[in-house]
């Protein structure tokens, strides 16, 4: 039989194999999307033509515009058994439920008294959390958390590192967890000198490495122009 | 368009028979959906991973050692309202018998003349040529990867050229900085460090932009 000439009206299109497509890829882009909470502030750093990924292990400081600072580790048992140790070296006592909220937490930025509020206060709240005046790092009356925190932060992130290291030896398996690195996050109009303050704190620690975080900028350089 | 499920249509004649009842569905909704999702998802997860640029701070050096002196250095030294000034050498005070008082020069953030990055081209020239050349063996192949890259990690460490020193006042912002460091990435600059401005250098700078 000859095929009859279409009817008039809508024209059919088979699109299951188009649906399945979008789906799948709708798919693999919510597995491998990481959620990030929104960050106690926002800091909108310069841009260079540096290509570097941000390390996923990272101990971040962000310095905003009025020269505060906020401390985060990426690492989230690492932050929890630092905040175990700043508890016990401050004397601050923290439930073992704050402790876990913490883990959660994006950057902070407050001094480690008014902490236990900060953490029970609300998401809409901790934004304009009164007592956010940043990680205090006063040298003149000896009140320098933010050092505190970077070298125990620091030590701990380090320490997951090893021992994760050692558990995939033992294993047998690859070993592929990056090492943590130091990294600072600025905005473009602070002050260089607020920066320079964050900056005496790690070299203080016998840290000299930093991954200085600024958005991408077009451009190469003249050993590897742009193609 | 998706398939649009269609009833039955006017049968001919007066017979009537059960509606024939379609098991098509309209897929346009859905396919609204996922390519909603799926936009929402490329654009978010493409645009969260944030850039860096890595730096390294020289360690204090042990306090009974002798600083060594920079021999071939430029100094820039960053100010307000994005100036950018420099010299070369020594700094001196005043006039001595190794040479005259040092003065400072304006230079701007620009890509065309007087800027910085020109300024940096030209005063990179001897290295970048050799840079250059290392390139040009190496995309030819007559150079294998680990020794291009060891080549080039000696050519920027050459003791003939530049030393960048970038000094900052109180008024330089966080971009200033980057911003210099960026140009001297772009030019291939090996040594350049992070110094803290000097009393004098700060007085010099401020006769330029007439603050006190």
């Amino acid at each position: 039989m000859s095929k009859k000439p279409s009817k008039g009206g809508a024209p059919a299109l088979d699109m299951t194999p188009m649906v399945d497509l979008a789906f799948l890829l709708v798919t693999f882009f919510m597995l491998t999307a990481s959620f990030r909470m929104a960050e106690p502030v926002v800091v909108d750093p310069p841009s260079s033509i540096g290509k570097v990924d941000l390390p996923d292990n990272h101990i971040l400081v962000t310095v905003d515009q009025d020269g505060r600072a906020f401390f985060g580790i990426s690492n989230s048992s690492a932050k929890m058994s630092a905040l175990r140790l700043m508890s016990a070296k401050y004397k601050v006592p923290f439930t073992e439920e704050q402790i876990i909220k913490f883990s959660g937490l994006p950057s902070f930025g407050v001094d480690i008294k008014d902490l236990p509020a900060y953490i029970d206060a609300k998401e809409e709240a901790r934004t304009n959390f009164k007592g956010q005046r940043g990680v205090p790092l006063d040298t003149i009356i000896p009140n320098n958390q933010l050092k505190d925190w970077i070298a125990i932060g620091g030590g701990e992130a380090v320490k997951m590192y090893q021992a994760a290291k050692e558990k995939a030896a033992e294993a047998g398996g690859e070993f592929k967890a990056e090492k943590p690195r130091y990294a600072i996050k600025s905005a473009a109009t602070t002050k260089y000198i607020f920066v320079k303050d964050i900056i005496k704190q790690f070299t203080d620690l016998k840290i000299y490495q930093f991954n200085l975080i600024t958005s991408l900028e077009g451009g190469g350089t003249i050993i590897e122009p742009e193609k | 368009m998706a398939e649009i499920a269609e009833g039955g249509g006017g049968h001919k004649g007066g017979k009537k028979r059960a509606k024939k009842q379609s098991t098509r569905i309209d897929m346009t909704p859905m396919v609204d959906l996922a390519f909603l999702l799926l936009t929402f998802f490329v654009l978010t997860a493409t645009f969260s991973k944030p850039k860096s640029m890595e730096l390294t701070f020289p360690a204090p050096p042990p306090p009974d050692q002798k600083i060594e002196e920079v021999k071939k250095g430029i100094t820039f030294l960053l100010s307000k309202d994005d100036r950018i000034f420099y010299y070369e050498g020594q700094f001196r005070a005043a006039d001595d018998e190794k040479g005259t008082k040092t003065q400072i020069a304006e230079l701007n953030f620009s890509k065309d003349k007087g800027g910085l990055r020109k300024y940096l081209l030209e005063k990179n020239k001897d290295m970048q040529t050799k840079v250059l050349a290392l390139k040009a063996k190496f995309d030819n192949k007559q150079l294998v990867d680990t020794t291009y890259k060891r080549m080039v990690r000696d050519a920027k460490a050459d003791k003939e050229s530049f030393t960048y020193l970038i000094k900052t006042d109180d008024q330089a912002t966080y971009k200033n900085v980057i911003d210099v460091i960026d140009e001297l990435n772009y030019n291939a600059v090996g040594k350049y460090v992070m110094v803290d401005i000097l009393k004098p250098e700060m007085d010099l700078v401020k006769e330029k932009t007439g603050t006190n």
